[in-house]
């Protein structure tokens, strides 16, 4: 008895664990997936009705506005972030006397709840009071910034708070690479008299793939979450311009009591998450086992 | 460290080279004040009274310092019918995060020790199935979740948000001190076999010691995710046990009276304050934290 | 009296691959057991199933005498020391030498008295109270060995202990290793990849290969009647020179004719060795070709040989030259004559020579 309690401490150990990412992850999934093929309205039903929910998602105009707002959102996000990010990293590298402080205040965003982050930039970019009143009492009296409530615009300015907060990160990241790349190729490439420009296009920036691919993962489900900021900054408005998946999800769970569709449209997003993250994780347990 | 200086010396004349360290450091200082001028705003719009909001423009300074709105948001704002403040809600998050960032830290590591030094048949899948529990969108569970809680008895319940944050914080901690594990050589779990320890024993004696910094870092990382999460709060919360990142959104969201913005302003800074504590007292463990999933290994 | 180990028909795999296959060893308290063998044959699996780290698939073994097949580790009355030294980094030398002693619940008293008694056999007194990082490699070897010291078991096992040091380092070391084992008395088996190493250690090596043990024996036999091809390539350096040749019976013994690039071959006479098969790999080790000049022995026979590269050593001059199709190692005086490009009269000793069945490998005398 001792004996057999000894060899498999550890599995016992993980046993509870174990169980409960069955249930609480795997499980939940399922059942969020069988709902989704059901007709359930307020409470759920358990009889499968096929697609029915994601016919009615993809008929939905506002399901329409944020699975595009989605993408719009996404693509300026991750793209704006790693390129800010990038150029951050690389003006940071060249022995800045004060990187440590100056890393800093580009990376303190990374620490504020997306609630904080949403509150901040709702009063800044507020028409009435904020950076159009205070660019107007400058002098220039036809400025108008007026995105927050522009229908057209809105979604703008959930990308500029998104990128403020983030794209520190993604220069940590990159900084991180930089200086992970072998010195003695980069000596061996200055003592041929390759200019320092031509040093990052051609040898540095190649060699960080992996970390472009890192940087783009974490951002990209980073945009698939955004909840938070978009129910600070704009609560989805106006009308319902800047909803994205996860506000809308919410309010079929929460306010509309539609949990078909509420169910229907978080698998959508699960699906999004896998075809990004599978192929990327299948990778990384691949190269780990070898 | 990059050392790019001694090319420029060779390529360019000096004068060329000053210009250019100029320009590099206006560059790094636009940047800058891009990233500190909300958090400048936000703080001088706390001090300033309302009147002044109106008057004045967004990036001067107050006229005239007052603590009146700090007040305001810490006991008085109404996040809907209560008009208590800030200050419930920030208990609730304490009382939220403090047991689980510990449970959630305690059964991590535990659990990396297990993957990484006790490796049996499964372990690995177990692992696996755990890292892609990091990265499922959680809307994916919200609705199950919520009837969960409601069997348990623990909706609209602190420690039914306890719960929740420990389960869903498994698959980090999990990862952080698997990957920490992993690099410790397992001969050290073999002489420790050989003189006679157990599990716990070899766990407790040998692995914990060694264990402060990705203790450090975990605990950061989950006091950040737990302190900031939004999502799990207004889901699985109710009126009392909001958590602050709710309330705060309550407040700048409550249509009762005249916005006051000074207030939003103070319980923003009032919420935000523990992690930016936090950030700046251990900004090393937390940027490690932040890159420690995301770079390869 | 029992063997102090003894393992029986052992098999370990790991899924469908064979790590380990039949093995058989045994030996007396006070041996000194070296399991050698390149990376890969599984010498450290045999070690950690002999520990009781690794489940073995198939088979039994007995430490002193009483079956361990099934039993951990910890009550297999073992110590172990390892190749990475595997001090717990935060403990103190004093802490690391003690813990498994804590662990066990034995009086503080009788820890301290232990403790003091290996530092000083060790000369680490002046450690005890740093942690291993502060120390240099050496010193930690030496906590290492105080942490298996300390407890005083049945057997020692060392898992490679000694290639993380320097060279020279690496043969101080050794000779104290030896020296304590004569000192304590104490059974040991250690597993090494170096040679040089099991030949000056133990009283018995076992030689591995792909899991399969090639032969057991003492230093003297495995080097003097190598068993196979295998471990006479592997057991010397430089390695025995293995050289294809043919034989043929004449009046009073066998005739053994090598080949040569340029020239007739090489005719030589065993008068010990009859009914060698016609095709034969004799090995000769290097120190069995000498001058001719410098032999008296009457088994050498001489042949003029031309040599191509000469490589002083310091007390030996390596000569190099082709004989049936290989490079053969002589082993000559540093005052030799013999030069690059010349020929050189070489006198080559029969008593020791082996002879292996080209297609088996295995040995034939």
């Amino acid at each position: 008895m001792t004996k057999w309690l000894e060899e498999n401490t550890p599995k016992l150990v993980l046993a509870p664990s174990f169980v409960i990412v069955l249930i609480f992850v795997y499980g939940f999934i399922a059942w969020t997936a069988w709902v989704s093929l059901t007709r359930s309205r307020l409470l759920p039903k358990y009889e499968i009705e096929g697609f029915i929910q994601y016919d009615r998602l993809f008929a939905s105009p506002r399901w329409d506005t944020a699975f595009s707002n989605l993408f719009v959102f996404g693509f300026l996000f991750i793209v704006i972030a790693m390129i800010l990010g990038l150029i951050l990293a690389i003006l940071l590298d060249q022995n800045i006397r004060t990187e440590g402080a100056i890393r800093t205040i580009y990376l303190y965003p990374m620490a504020l709840s997306m609630i904080v982050t949403g509150t901040a930039w709702k009063w800044i970019l507020n028409p009435g009071l904020g950076l159009e009143a205070t660019v107007r009492g400058w002098g220039f009296e036809n400025f108008t910034f007026d995105w927050l409530v522009n229908p057209d615009m809105a979604i703008y300015t959930i990308v500029i708070a998104a990128i403020w907060q983030s794209s520190g990160f993604v220069m940590a990241l990159f900084l991180a690479g930089l200086r992970s790349v072998d010195q003695e190729i980069i000596k061996a490439a200055q003592v041929d008299g390759i200019p320092t420009w031509r040093v990052y296009t051609a040898i540095i920036i190649p060699s960080m793939a992996p970390i472009f691919l890192s940087a783009f993962i974490v951002l990209s489900h980073l945009a698939i979450k955004s909840f938070d900021l978009v129910i600070a900054l704009t609560g989805g408005g106006p009308g319902y311009a800047t909803d994205l998946p996860a506000t809308y999800m919410y309010a079929m769970a929460f306010s509309r009591g539609d949990i078909g569709q509420a169910a229907s449209s978080a698998m959508i997003m699960m699906m999004v998450v896998f075809a990004i993250v599978v192929p990327y994780l299948y990778s990384e347990l691949r190269s780990k086992d070898d | 460290m990059t050392d790019m200086s001694y090319t420029s010396t060779r390529s360019g004349n000096s004068a060329g080279k000053i210009a250019l360290r100029w320009g590099l450091y206006l560059m790094l200082g636009l940047f800058a004040l891009f990233y500190l001028m909300p958090l400048f705003v936000m703080v001088t719009t706390s001090f300033k009274s309302l009147e002044e909001i109106r008057t004045g423009d967004l990036i001067s300074l107050p006229r005239e310092v007052t603590l009146d709105a700090w007040r305001t948001a810490w006991s008085g704002a109404c996040t809907g019918i209560q008009c208590e403040g800030v200050r419930p809600f920030f208990w609730n998050s304490v009382q939220i995060a403090i047991p689980a960032v510990f449970i959630s830290t305690l059964i991590g590591a535990l659990n990396g020790y297990v993957v990484a030094q006790w490796r049996f048949k499964g372990a690995n899948l177990f692992f696996a199935l755990m890292l892609f529990g990091c990265f499922i969108p959680f809307q994916v569970v919200l609705l199950p979740m919520a009837r969960m809680l409601g069997l348990m008895g623990l909706a609209g319940t602190i420690p039914g948000l306890i719960f929740v944050h420990v389960i869903y914080g498994l698959g980090f901690t999990t990862l952080f001190f698997r990957n920490y594990y992993v690099s410790i050589p397992s001969e050290l779990t073999k002489a420790a076999k050989v003189d006679g320890a157990g599990f716990f024993r070899i766990f407790w004696s040998v692995f914990l010691p060694l264990s402060l910094p990705i203790i450090v870092v975990t605990v950061i990382w989950q006091f950040t995710q737990i302190w900031n999460d939004f999502l799990f709060g207004i889901s699985f919360s109710q009126a009392g046990t909001q958590p602050v990142t709710v309330a705060l959104n309550n407040i700048v969201n409550s249509t009762t009276g005249i916005k006051a913005y000074n207030v939003d302003m103070a319980a923003a800074i009032i919420a935000a304050l523990p992690t930016l504590f936090v950030y700046v007292v251990a900004g090393k463990y937390f940027v490690r934290g932040l890159t420690a999933g995301s770079v390869k290994g | 009296m029992a063997p102090i180990l003894e393992i029986n028909n052992l098999y370990k795999n790991y899924g469908s691959v064979e790590i380990l296959k039949d093995i058989n060893v045994a030996i007396e308290q006070g041996d000194f057991l070296v399991l050698v063998g390149p990376s890969g044959c599984g010498k450290s699996t045999l070690l950690n199933c002999i520990a009781g780290l690794e489940p073995i698939t198939k088979g039994s073994m007995a430490i002193g005498g009483q079956d361990m097949t099934n039993v951990s580790p910890k009550d297999r009355d073992i110590a172990m020391v390892f190749q990475s030294y595997a001090l717990y980094p935060t403990m103190t030398v004093a802490k690391n030498i003690t813990f498994g002693m804590k662990v066990r619940g034995i009086d503080p008293a009788i820890q301290e008295e232990k403790l003091t008694y290996v530092a000083q056999q060790l000369q680490i007194e002046p450690l005890l109270k740093r942690k291993p990082g502060q120390l240099s490699g050496g010193q930690r070897q030496r906590v290492a060995m105080g942490r298996a010291l300390v407890r005083d078991p049945k057997l020692f096992l060392f898992d490679e202990p000694l290639s993380n040091l320097d060279a020279k380092l690496r043969v101080e070391m050794r000779t104290e290793i030896k020296a304590l084992h004569q000192r304590l008395g104490a059974s040991m088996v250690y597993v090494t990849h170096d040679q040089i190493e099991a030949m000056t250690l133990a009283t018995k090596i076992v030689v591995m290969k792909a899991g399969v043990i090639q032969q057991i024996g003492t230093p003297a036999e495995i080097y003097n009647r190598p068993a196979n091809l295998f471990v006479a390539d592997f057991m010397g350096s430089p390695a025995m020179n293995l050289i294809p040749a043919k034989t043929k019976a004449n009046g009073n013994g066998m005739q053994i004719e090598i080949a040569r690039k340029d020239g007739d071959p090489i005719m030589l006479t065993d008068t010990r060795n009859q009914d060698l098969p016609e095709n034969v790999i004799i090995g000769v080790r290097p120190e069995d070709i000498a001058d001719a000049s410098s032999v008296r022995s009457g088994d050498a026979q001489e042949a003029d040989c031309l040599i191509d590269i000469v490589e002083p050593a310091g007390a030996d001059t390596f000569a190099v030259m082709q004989l049936g199709g290989k490079h053969v190692t002589a082993r000559l005086h540093s005052e030799t004559t013999a030069a690059a490009g010349a020929a050189q009269r070489l006198a080559f000793d029969l008593g020791k020579v082996s002879y292996f069945e080209p297609e088996t490998g295995l040995r034939l005398n």
